[in-house]
């Protein structure tokens, strides 16, 4: 954590052409960086610097810039969405770095998530997924009084500690075995504290599994490095209640 | 340069005949339907996935037509919807406290100033609670009481508490909601979504729209998508004043496109400006982080009496504080409308009695609450906003005031559609933020959710159909001229800004035309400044596209290459709302002209000259727009002087 308004760092950032590029690390360095900055905005600075030098500037996703959307996808200093706990890359502030610091910034890495360029990379996975099953069966127009089915504030509440997922693939990124039963599990779960999920819990769980082994998306083993990372502090409880539910559905 | 002049507006608003409580039931009537075996012929391209263009083509994929969705982010769930915070209005009156559609109606109309259609505005009123029935059934967990029924709060501009609510994460649920929807669709190979793929274009055959050309944001190739009608639902244009809340791909290209096809574009003037944002920290600032305005239910906004006063909040007696907007608006106190809080802190900080570093922020403080209702309940409530700001400000809000200060967070104002949400050029319908139609001059708190979902949900199924009835499905293919002429016409606008190669960035004009826009064409307004804005606006487009640098090709991932055509439309669009506001010399919501304010500085709307919509065509860049005026007609409710003392 630095106690100094303005700090210079060093970058070493993944840059790759294209999906069949090898690509490498190139090395930046940034003086008069404000510490009060978002490090997105550090990676502005970073790109207006290189297009005044008429060179090609980083490609990033980001889109909300507050933590919300699930865009923003960097890996920093190892570490998916970066040093500190419960933070997505865009809500990380250059204060938490010291002077003369180098910082390391890759997109993703995971099979089931190709870069597309630099640090950018294809999560139309996860979205595949959830077209096998994350949802409910209600068409427009058919659902009864929203106040029909009392649900306990317990069982709503916890719903929405697995709802919050903002679909980032951090899990993914951190874990050894490149495993999405993090975000897989988090919406199983949410879907299983809910009445309205359950007329299609065994079909849901069944579906989003396999599809998530179609992707290529690796097995857990329990490393728990998924809820390190998560920047809304999705449980792992969840990828346990995902198992149990396909056990159940298999076996029943 | 001088306007051309229209008074009467020719285009029919559609407006049902009969009392405002039958014109939706009676229109829902009255409307022709699609045979349900013809349904797949038709094919329907919806742009944009917030929760206005997923739930429309969600929808309408399960009515059985053809859907094709558009999205510029890497997932449907990805679109700007997903930020809204605080809540959702609906008319449940579950809490008992008197509310009913007719006081949700009158609420939103009294909120817009008295700028928007009673008709569309009482539809939008009584199908908010199917909104909240449909969201539960899909599974969005609303917060929830402990004996198991919903939860509301209240929010600014009412005194009912009908605002349905997921945490801090309303927009998050909702969306979510809508993309599962969408998401079940797409399995059942009803609806494609195209992810990374911006709408450039809109393709008209004999002023009809028959398709969009839009850009493959990943291998930078032009395509072409032919249609029956074209949905467009890509939300709001604040980003034309640089910073403000928006995510920072929102943007006005796809509406731009369509007014310079010939959809009228309604009172672009009108934005708002929310109270409740985080300060602006340095030059360096990208955007600004909003603080939801459920934070005025439970935070006391003050400054202190004295100008300048440097002390630490917490060291400010009570004695010395002025808890401005609880003693001018005694009755309303914290919970006033969005324009009359954001100009309050304006106008205290104008003062001199502004805190912070830079003097432009006032205190919103929860030591009251949390004294009363102890950390636990406040945390409850808002935690991850708090969470939020504490991450942004490295200031810790459970123990120290919050700083707030106004910014740019929602446009009003949008393509013209009539009853049908149909545009100008027939074919072209638009919804969700990306519309006119709902909030007249000021949009109340948690009303977007709800208008964007009703939109989508509960009028486009239905009114879609009258117009479709009336075409041959598939009459125009991507082999048409009309294509031809649009991809032909993009593609030498992406090489002709790639080739100036000039010395400033994209961010430069940006910032510069930001600075503009909120200088001349915010808060307040007057003659002097619009007329300069003009001026400069159009000064600085020419000088964009002389010097400006966009780097990269054009056949691969270029995020500045999009970001460069996005500005280049905003360069447009700042000249025409700052023409508009220079047209309407009234006050109304929150559009303020300095030259049109009651004794005590309020808003005064001038309802003799300015009860219109003004609605804007397109001649030509560099030529002025014809203004047309569709009058507002009041038949229900009475037009009074907003009043929130
Ligand atoms: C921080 C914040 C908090 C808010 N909180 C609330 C709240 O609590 N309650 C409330 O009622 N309202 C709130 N609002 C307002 C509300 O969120 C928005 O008005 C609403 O979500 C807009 O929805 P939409 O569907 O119209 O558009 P958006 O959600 O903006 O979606 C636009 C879509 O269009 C796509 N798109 C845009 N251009 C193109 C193109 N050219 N080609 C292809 N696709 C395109 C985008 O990718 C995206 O999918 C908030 C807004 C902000 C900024
Ligand atoms: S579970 Fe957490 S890390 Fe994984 S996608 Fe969801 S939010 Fe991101
Ligand atoms: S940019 Fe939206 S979560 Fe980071």
């Amino acid at each position: 954590m630095s106690n100094k308004d303005i700090i210079s760092v060093n970058l070493k950032v993944w840059r790759q052409d294209g999906p069949n590029d090898k690509g490498r690390f190139e090395d930046y360095s940034l003086k008069e960086v404000n510490t009060h900055m978002s490090f997105l905005e550090m990676l502005d600075v970073l790109n207006e610097n290189l297009m005044k030098e008429q060179k090609q500037p980083v490609e990033f996703d980001h889109d909300c810039r507050e933590g919300i959307c699930g865009s923003c996808n960097l890996v920093i200093n190892g570490i998916p969405h970066g040093p500190e706990a419960r933070t997505a890359a865009c809500q990380l502030h250059m204060r938490h770095f010291n002077d003369g610091d180098t910082i390391t910034i890759e997109p993703w890495r995971a099979t089931a998530f190709p870069v597309i360029k630099d640090l950018v990379v294809d999560r139309n996975a996860f979205d595949r997924i959830m077209a096998a099953g994350g949802y409910v069966t209600v068409a427009t127009g058919n659902a009864p009084d929203a106040n029909a089915i009392p649900i306990s504030k317990i069982d709503a509440d916890s719903a929405m500690d697995y709802a919050v997922c903002i679909g980032c693939g951090a899990c993914v990124a951190a874990c050894p075995n490149s495993s999405a039963s993090l975000f897989t599990g988090a919406k199983v779960a949410q879907l299983s504290k809910l009445p309205q999920g359950a007329p299609e819990r065994k079909q849901r769980v069944k579906a989003m599994v396999e599809q998530m082994d179609k992707e290529g998306f690796g097995d857990c083993s329990n490393f728990a490095e998924c809820e390190a990372v998560c920047p809304v502090g999705i449980s792992i409880t969840s990828i346990a209640t995902m198992r149990t539910e396909y056990v159940k559905a298999m076996f029943s | 340069m001088e306007v051309a002049d229209k008074t009467t507006f020719k285009w029919d608003s559609k407006i049902p005949t009969g009392p405002l409580t039958e014109k939706w039931k009676t229109h829902k009537n009255n409307v022709k339907l699609v045979n349900p075996s013809n349904k797949r012929k038709y094919n329907i391209l919806v742009v944009g996935t917030g929760l206005a263009g997923a739930s429309a083509a969600a929808s309408l994929g399960e009515l059985g037509y053809n859907v094709k969705a558009f999205c510029i982010q890497d997932s449907a769930r990805r679109a700007h919807s997903i930020a809204a915070q605080g809540g959702i209005n609906a008319a449940k009156n579950y809490q008992n406290d008197g509310d009913s559609i007719w006081r949700l109606f009158y609420d939103t109309i009294k909120g817009g100033d008295y700028r928007a259609r009673e008709a569309n505005v009482y539809r939008l009123a009584e199908v908010s609670n199917n909104i909240i029935d449909q969201c539960v059934a899909q599974g969005v967990p609303f917060a929830r009481e402990y004996g198991g029924t919903l939860d509301n709060r209240s929010f600014g501009g009412a005194q009912v508490s009908r605002t349905f609510y997921a945490r801090g994460q309303t927009g998050q649920q909702l969306l979510l909601g809508a993309y599962s929807a969408l998401m079940k669709m797409v399995h059942s190979g009803k609806v494609e979504v195209r992810t990374r793929e911006e709408m450039l274009d809109l393709v008209t055959v004999d002023g009809t729209a028959k398709g969009i050309i839009s850009r493959n944001l990943v291998t930078g190739k032009i395509e072409r998508h032919a249609a029956d009608a074209v949905l467009l639902c890509t939300g709001g244009y604040g980003n034309v004043f640089y910073l403000s809340t928006n995510a920072k791909n929102s943007n006005v290209t796809a509406a731009w496109r369509c007014y310079r096809k010939g959809a009228l574009f309604a009172n672009p003037s009108f934005t708002q400006i929310h109270p409740t944002c985080i300060p602006v920290s340095g030059e360096y600032q990208s955007k600004l982080t909003l603080m939801s305005e459920s934070l005025r239910n439970d935070g006391r906004v003050w400054v202190p009496k004295a100008q300048g006063d440097k002390r630490h909040p917490n060291e400010i007696p009570e004695e010395e504080r002025d808890y401005y907007l609880e003693r001018i608006y005694p009755s309303f106190g914290n919970l006033v409308p969005r324009d009359v809080a954001s100009r309050n802190a304006k106008n205290v900080c104008d003062e001199g009695r502004g805190v912070g570093e830079s003097g432009l922020a006032v205190y919103l403080d929860f030591a009251d609450a949390i004294k009363r209702d102890g950390e636990k309940a406040i945390r409850d409530r808002y935690g991850n906003l708090f969470e939020m700001y504490q991450k942004i400000t490295d200031e810790n809000p459970y123990e120290v005031p919050m700083r707030i200060y106004p910014a740019v967070h929602y446009t009003m104002g949008g393509l013209w559609v009539d009853y049908n949400l149909m545009t100008t050029v027939p074919g072209l319908f638009a919804l969700g933020e990306a519309n006119f139609s709902d909030h007249g001059a000021n949009r109340l708190g948690a009303s977007a959710l709800m208008q964007g979902l009703a939109d989508g949900y509960f009028v486009i199924p239905y009114t879609i159909g009258n117009y479709l009835t009336e075409v041959t499905p598939g009459e125009v293919d991507t082999t048409h001229k009309a294509f031809d002429e649009a991809e032909q016409s993009i593609t030498a606008e992406i090489e002709k800004v790639l080739n100036i190669k000039g010395s400033k960035t994209i961010l430069d004009f940006h910032r510069q035309l930001g600075k503009i826009m909120w200088d001349k064409v915010g808060m307040s307004r007057d003659e002097q400044g619009l007329k300069e804005a003009i001026e400069e606006i159009s000064a600085l487009r020419k000088e964009f596209w002389s010097d400006v640098f966009v780097p990269g090709q054009p056949a691969t991932y270029n995020k500045y290459l999009e970001y460069a055509l996005r500005v280049a439309d905003f360069l447009e669009l700042g000249e025409l709302m700052a023409r508009d506001a220079l047209d309407r010399p009234e006050s109304c919501g929150g559009h303020f002209r300095e030259e049109s304010k009651t004794p005590e500085g309020e808003a005064k709307r001038d309802d003799e000259n300015y009860t219109h919509v003004s609605a804007w065509e397109f001649t030509g860049v560099d030529k002025a727009p014809v203004h047309h005026r569709e009058p507002l007609i009041f038949e229900n409710v009475k037009l009074t002087q907003r009043s929130y003392k």
